[in-house]
């Protein structure tokens, strides 16, 4: 159990080292909050234009990202010497155009990464409400199992399984999206059991309400601000995690283009061709940077005193 | 202080029940070992004879007892691959994942520590912010691109340092490097909450009213107390740095437990991937329960409150 707690507390340490300043410098805390909302809209902005390019990336993909072209292969980036405008950021070892697989890599990368969220989601959120809720035996059992799974690297666990089950889109959803659960029970659970104390939620009890009608209406919505900020930053984690499993040859298979497995392709080739490893590699950077800037920022506004 | 010993060994057999479960189930339950040794086309009666002769007909809670009591003994069957036992091949591995483990420990310790006193005495100003900057962009790098793009410059372009291997004191100082330079931030966000709540204690200013040196104040009193979340952090974080340590394996060849786990995957060979998965946790467990005594034997508040 003192894990348990210590692990709690560990998650509480930066979010009051950062709410501290609105407390004891308030003019200057609030410019400091204020910045940080403007470098998250910044982040939004981006990362809504990722997103829109990996929509609309058959539109505006400059050619088809598993067109072969070997005459033109290792094609370096259109600004070094051997660089053709028709392929702004060159050509990988069978000449397909680099900057349409990198568009298009992020459709895969951003499918799995909100699906495996809304999984984990949905999973810990519930476990979290009903250990914080009901607590005895089932609040034991559930933070066993919360402390078994964040004990255990996350990487290995999604390794050893989709091993075993074989690696498909699908399977890659699941395997994460299982494995990202037990954060939000961690946090949900501790914010319940505070709230449960709450007089609102001890009026709805004396007024007669149904457990699931206390749960769901009264606690769950003073929960959304944990749960989105969360939620934001797991996108990110499970992005990374995803382009490191396609990256070992475990995760989405070549010819299909995702960023993990592009990097994995061109780490043979960097010795003469550093460009098919570094762009993917660029992709996922900015978009991960894009998304913890703004969980943070999501933070700050939502909630400056909140426990993550 | 005896009970506290006491509650944190119990806790450590639950969480290592808790482990083998895992490594069993996912073996088991999810896939089917048959399957995965026999050849697509056997038939209908070479599949039961094999189940029969694995003992895979009888309940699932006898197989786990079975492959528990053998684990205990180090018994994590044979490998199907290289015909060695699972537990000498994942032991003879072991060294080097901890050798990386404990140089990235190091390394992230020399960039966060002084990085993170530095945020939290010169809170809000340029530093601090560039600091913070920083952390938050090395969250988002992923640590394998990271140690590619090592590799490129360091021993393709520089040809400074080998950009694979194991051996001498060079091959150390990529791997490392990585692996620190991923756990730097968030230990550095830590390093400098910590600094900043204990500075902001009445004992701290009392220090500062008895004329105490301002370097004194933070090395002696601030430092000092700042190290027990300190510790305790890095403990939790071990699991995290193995994880780490993990991925840069597989990036610089590191002849570690985990790239015999990830060849072993490819392989297709379960004893040895159970074996590593139960003993990389129970290195975890080990560490976890190591730091918690630590931090009690240091800290007797909590070793009270517990």
């Amino acid at each position: 159990m003192t894990a348990a707690r210590t692990g709690a507390d560990v998650a509480v340490k930066p979010a009051r080292g950062a709410a501290r300043p609105a407390a004891s410098a308030p003019s200057r805390g609030s410019l400091r909050r204020l910045v940080r909302l403007k470098w998250g809209m910044a982040a939004a902005a981006l990362l809504l234009t990722i997103v829109a390019s990996a929509i609309f990336a058959p539109s505006i993909a400059p050619h088809d990202p598993l067109a072969v072209n070997i005459r033109q292969r290792l094609a370096p980036p259109v600004w070094m010497d051997g660089g053709t405008p028709r392929h702004l950021l060159g050509t990988d070892q069978i000449g397909r155009d680099l900057l349409a697989r990198v568009i298009y890599g992020g459709r895969v990368s951003l499918v799995i990464g909100v699906s495996a969220m809304l999984l984990s989601a949905t999973i810990g959120v519930l476990l979290g409400l009903t250990a914080g809720y009901f607590g005895r035996r089932i609040d034991w059992v559930i933070t066993m199992v919360v402390n078994v799974l964040l004990t255990f690297p996350f990487v290995l666990l999604a390794l050893a399984v989709i091993a075993v089950l074989g690696s498909s889109l699908s399977n890659m959803i699941i395997v994460l999206g299982v494995a990202g659960w037990p954060i939000y029970a961690r946090v949900i659970r501790a914010e319940t059991l505070a709230i449960r104390e709450r007089e609102f939620v001890l009026a709805g009890r004396a007024l007669g309400m149904s457990h699931a009608r206390l749960i769901f209406r009264q606690i769950l919505p003073n929960l959304v601000s944990p749960i989105v900020v969360i939620a934001t930053l797991q996108v990110a984690q499970v992005i990374v995690l995803e382009s490191f499993l396609s990256f070992l040859g475990l995760g989405i298979q070549p010819p299909t283009p995702a960023w993990g497995n592009m990097l994995g392709e061109g780490r043979v080739y960097m010795l003469n061709s550093w460009w098919i490893a570094a762009f993917p590699g660029l992709a996922i950077f900015t978009t991960t940077f894009a998304i913890n800037l703004m969980g943070n920022a999501l933070r700050d506004w939502l909630d400056p005193h909140m426990k993550l | 202080m005896r009970s506290y010993v006491v509650h944190q060994l119990a806790q450590l057999v639950v969480v290592v029940i808790g482990i083998s479960i895992l490594a069993f189930v996912i073996l088991h339950v999810l896939g089917d070992p048959v399957l995965l040794l026999l050849p697509q086309n056997a038939g209908k009666a070479e599949f039961e004879r094999y189940r029969k002769l694995l003992g895979l007909d009888q309940p699932l809670w006898v197989q786990y007892w079975k492959f528990a009591s053998q684990a205990v003994q180090g018994d994590f069957g044979k490998s199907w691959y290289a015909d060695t036992p699972a537990f000498s091949l994942v032991l003879e591995r072991m060294p080097p994942t901890i050798y990386l483990t404990l140089a990235g420990l190091v390394v992230a310790l020399l960039i966060a520590l002084p990085l993170g006193i530095l945020a939290a005495l010169k809170r809000h100003s340029f530093v601090d912010t560039l600091c913070t900057g920083i952390a938050v962009a090395g969250q988002a790098m992923p640590l394998f691109w990271f140690g590619i793009m090592l590799i490129i410059i360091f021993a393709v372009r520089l040809r400074a340092l080998p950009a694979s291997g194991y051996g001498t004191w060079q091959h150390f100082v990529m791997p490392a490097f990585c692996l620190g330079a991923a756990l730097a931030p968030i230990t550095m966000r830590l390093v400098r909450s910590g600094v900043i709540e204990v500075l902001s204690m009445e004992y701290i200013t009392t220090a500062r009213a008895k004329g105490v040196g301002e370097r004194t104040v933070v090395i002696k009193h601030a430092f000092r107390n700042a190290c027990i979340p300190i510790i305790t952090i890095l403990g939790l974080q071990f699991g995290q740095l193995l994880g780490g340590a993990i991925i840069t394996e597989t990036v610089f060849a590191w002849p570690g437990v985990a790239t015999l786990t990830v060849e072993s995957i490819r392989n297709q060979d379960f004893p040895v991937v159970q074996c590593a998965v139960v003993l990389l946790a129970l290195l975890i467990v080990t560490a976890n329960v190591i730091v918690d005594l630590l931090v009690g034997f240091i800290d007797p508040r909590i070793r009270v409150s517990a």
